[in-house]
C-alpha cells in the first residue's frame, strides 16, 4: 500500500544575503536538511525537537508554503515537490493546517463563521452547503451555533483553537499537519483539544503530521515518532519502543527531561550542556557532537547513517547505537 | 465528543471577563475620543462644518455669487453684513457658508483621490514585494522629494488652473504617503499567521490582500485619511490664493485672501473671515485626526 504522504531527502535552505542593491549569497540556514519519512493513512506521525530544530519548517514545506529546496513530497503517490498555481490550490483541499498560536491564526475582523466559510469559499461551495457544514463543523468540534457570529477575541485560547480544527476541517483533508497545536494552550486544555483531535481521525480517518516539543503530548496522540535535531531526524521508531528503548543519545536526553509524576521516583536526568549550534553553520560529522555525552573523534569526521536498530523497524542515526544498550545506560565504547 | 469538553470551555462562554479587556477596536477608538477633550472638539467642529455645508442655502444670508451691492464695497461687520461685505459689496458670511461645500468637497475628493491610489500601490508594493516593490516605492521617494505646495503648483501648471485640477494635483501629492503607511502595515500583516492560514486553504493572492490584509491595515489608514483631510484643504486654498485654484467668483476660502489681499490695510475682514475658516476646518480635521491615531493605537491604551 502505498503511503499517503513520503518525503525523501527534503530540504530547506533560506539564504543568507549581503549588500542591498545587488544582493549575493554569503550562506544558508539549513533549516531543514535531508528529511525522509513515511505517513501511512490514519496514522499520526509525531515529530519532535527542540524549538529551531525545523519542525515547523519541514511541516509549511509539505503544504509548499515554502518552497523546498531539495527532495521529493509524494502526496498519495503523486510528486507534488513542484506543483504551482492552480494544481497546487487543488491540493490544499486535501492536506491543512492546525496552527501553534489561536491568537495568531484567527483573522481578528472575521466571525467565526466566516473563519470557518472561509475554505469553502475559496473552493467555490455554494452558501447553503456552507452553512449546513459550519453548523455540522461547530457541533464537531464542541462549539455551538451561536458562537458563530462572534470574533476570535471573544474566545478563549481552547476555544480559539478548535474555530481553527474546524477550519482545517472544513474542505474534508486527508493531512493535517500540526503545528504545536496545543503548545500555547493550558494544561488542562491541552487535553481536551488533544482528545478531541483524537476523536476527529476516528471519525474522518484523518491522518495527522503532529509536531510538538513536548514529548508527552506526543507519546499519548502519536503511533510513529520521528526525532528532529538540527534539520535531520536522528531517531524515528513506533511510540512506544521508542520511549521505552530510545536509541539515540539525544532521544534519551529529551526523554529524561519529561516530568515525573511520582516525586518520590528517583530519575537519571541526562542534562545537555550548550544550546543548539547554528543552523547556518551545523557542525560537522554528527550534528549531535558538540552536546552529546558520548562523542569521541570519530562522531566529529563521519556523519552517522540511518541505521535500522530492532526488529520493528526502529532507526536511529548514531555511531555507538548497537553499543548503547536498551535505553538505561550508556557504554561509553574503548 | 465527551459533554465533559464542552463543559470545560463553560466558564469562557459566557465570556464577560474577555469581553470586557477587548472590545471591537473601532467601537473603542469611539469611546476614547469622547472621553478625549481635544478630539472631541475636533469632531464637534467637523460634524458642525458638515452641517453647515449642507445646509447652506438655509444659512446664508445672500447669494455668494450675484448677491452682491456695488454701493456696500468693503463695509466692516455690522448687524447687515455680520462679517462685512468684500470688494463687490458680496455678503462675506454668506460666501464662508457656501465656501465649506467647496473645502469639505476638496477634502474628500483630493483625499479621496490619494487613499484609493496610495492605498493600492502601497498594498501591492509591501505585498507582492521584489521589484513590485522597488519600483512603486523608488517613485513615491521622487514624489516626495519635492516640498508638496511645489509639486502640486506643478501638476497645476502642466495640466491647468481650475478646481478640479486642483483637487487632482493635491491628491498626487497625498499618494506618497498613503503608499508608505499601507506598505509597511501590509508588510507586517502579511507575516501573521491568519495570513498564512488562507494561503493554506488555497486562497489566491487578491483575496487574501483585500479579505484578510488590508482589513487588518484600517487603523493607520483611517488616521492618515483624517489627517489628510486637513492638509488638503490648506493646500487647495493655498492653490487658490495663487490663483491656480478656484477661480473668481467661487467662493473659495483660498481665493476669497486672494481678493482680499488687495485692501489687507483697509479692510481686513475681508481675509481675516476666511482665514479663521481655513484654520479652524484644518484644526478640527487634525485633532480629529490625532485623537484617532491615539485611539486606535494598541501602545496609547491606559
Amino acid at each position: 500500500m502505498t503511503p499517503l504522504l513520503e518525503v525523501k531527502g527534503l530540504k530547506k535552505h533560506f539564504p543568507i544575503t549581503k549588500g542591498a542593491v545587488i544582493p549575493r549569497k554569503v550562506g544558508a540556514v539549513k533549516a531543514v536538511d535531508g528529511v525522509s519519512f513515511q505517513l501511512e493513512q490514519g496514522k499520526t506521525l509525531g515529530l519532535v525537537g527542540e524549538s529551531g530544530c525545523g519542525k515547523s519548517t519541514t511541516g509549511r514545506t509539505i503544504l509548499k508554503l515554502i518552497e523546498p529546496t531539495e527532495g521529493q513530497i509524494l502526496f498519495k503517490g503523486q510528486d507534488i515537490t513542484s506543483l504551482k498555481g492552480n494544481k497546487l490550490r487543488r491540493l490544499r483541499k486535501d492536506m491543512q493546517l492546525i496552527f501553534q498560536d489561536p491568537f495568531a491564526s484567527l483573522n481578528p475582523r472575521m466571525t467565526v463563521e466566516q473563519i470557518i466559510a472561509e475554505p469553502m469559499k475559496v473552493f467555490g461551495i455554494n452558501k447553503a452547503a456552507r452553512r449546513k457544514k459550519i453548523d455540522q463543523l461547530l457541533d464537531v468540534v464542541g462549539l455551538s451555533g451561536y458562537h458563530k457570529n462572534r470574533y476570535p477575541h471573544e474566545f478563549s485560547g481552547g476555544q480559539r483553537q478548535r474555530v481553527g480544527i474546524a477550519r482545517a476541517l472544513a474542505l474534508d483533508p486527508d493531512l493535517i499537519i500540526c503545528d504545536e497545536p496545543v503548545s500555547a494552550l493550558d494544561v488542562s486544555i491541552q487535553a481536551q483539544v488533544i482528545n478531541l483531535m483524537e476523536d476527529l481521525q476516528k471519525e474522518f480517518g484523518l491522518t495527522y503530521l503532529f509536531i510538538a516539543h513536548d514529548l508527552g503530548v506526543v507519546h499519548h496522540i502519536s503511533d510513529q515518532i520521528a526525532v528532529m535535531y538540527l534539520g535531520e531526524i536522528v531517531e524515528y521508531g513506533h511510540y512506544h519502543e521508542l520511549y521505552e528503548h530510545p536509541k539515540h543519545p539525544y532521544t534519551q536526553a529529551l526523554l529524561s527531561a519529561i516530568p515525573e509524576a511520582n516525586p518520590h521516583l528517583q530519575k537519571e536526568r541526562i542534562v545537555l550542556k550548550g544550546d543548539v549550534p547554528s543552523p547556518a553553520h551545523p557542525p560537522a560529522g554528527c550534528k549531535f557532537h558538540t552536546r552529546c555525552p558520548l562523542a569521541q573523534e570519530r562522531c566529529r569526521l563521519e556523519k552517522p547513517i540511518m541505521k535500522t536498530v530492532s526488529p520493528t523497524g526502529q532507526q536511529a542515526a548514531c555511531h555507538f547505537v548497537k553499543e548503547v544498550g536498551h535505553g538505561d545506560r550508556f557504554v561509553v565504547p574503548k | 465528543m465527551s459533554t465533559e469538553m464542552r463543559l470545560g470551555d463553560d466558564g469562557d462562554i459566557s465570556g464577560t471577563a474577555s469581553q470586557q479587556d477587548k472590545k471591537r477596536p473601532f467601537l473603542d477608538a469611539l469611546v476614547s475620543i469622547l472621553k478625549s477633550k481635544t478630539s472631541l472638539i475636533g469632531l464637534i467642529i467637523i460634524v458642525l462644518l458638515l452641517l453647515v455645508a449642507v445646509f447652506a442655502p438655509l444659512l446664508a444670508p445672500s447669494n455668494p455669487i450675484s448677491g452682491g451691492d456695488l454701493f456696500n464695497r468693503y463695509k466692516g461687520p455690522s448687524a447687515d453684513h455680520w462679517l462685512g461685505t468684500d470688494e463687490l459689496g458680496r455678503d462675506i458670511l454668506s460666501r464662508l457658508i457656501y465656501g465649506t461645500r467647496i473645502s469639505i468637497q476638496v477634502g474628500i475628493i483630493a483625499v479621496g483621490i490619494a487613499l484609493v491610489i496610495g492605498t493600492f500601490l502601497g498594498a501591492i508594493s509591501g505585498f507582492f514585494g521584489r521589484w513590485i516593490d522597488m519600483i512603486v516605492m523608488r517613485i513615491v521617494d521622487i514624489l516626495m522629494s519635492f516640498p508638496s505646495i511645489l509639486l502640486a503648483i506643478a501638476i497645476v501648471a502642466v495640466m491647468g488652473k481650475g478646481l478640479t485640477n486642483t483637487m487632482i494635483a493635491v491628491g498626487i501629492v497625498g499618494i506618497p504617503q498613503f503608499a508608505r503607511i499601507v506598505r509597511s502595515s501590509v508588510l507586517s500583516v502579511k507575516e501573521t499567521e491568519y495570513v498564512e492560514a488562507a494561503r493554506a486553504v488555497g486562497a489566491k493572492s487578491y483575496r487574501v490582500l483585500f479579505r484578510h490584509v488590508l482589513p487588518n491595515c484600517l487603523a493607520p489608514i483611517i488616521v492618515q485619511t483624517t489627517l489628510s483631510i486637513g492638509t488638503a484643504i490648506l493646500d487647495a486654498a493655498g492653490l487658490s490664493f495663487l490663483g491656480l485654484g478656484a477661480q473668481p467668483p467661487k467662493p473659495e476660502w483660498g481665493a476669497m485672501l486672494d481678493a482680499g489681499r488687495a485692501a489687507l490695510q483697509t479692510a481686513p475682514w475681508v481675509v481675516i473671515f476666511p482665514g479663521l475658516a481655513i484654520l479652524v476646518t484644518v484644526l478640527g480635521f487634525n485633532l480629529l485626526g490625532d485623537g484617532l491615531r491615539d485611539a486606535l493605537d494598541p501602545r496609547t491604551k491606559k
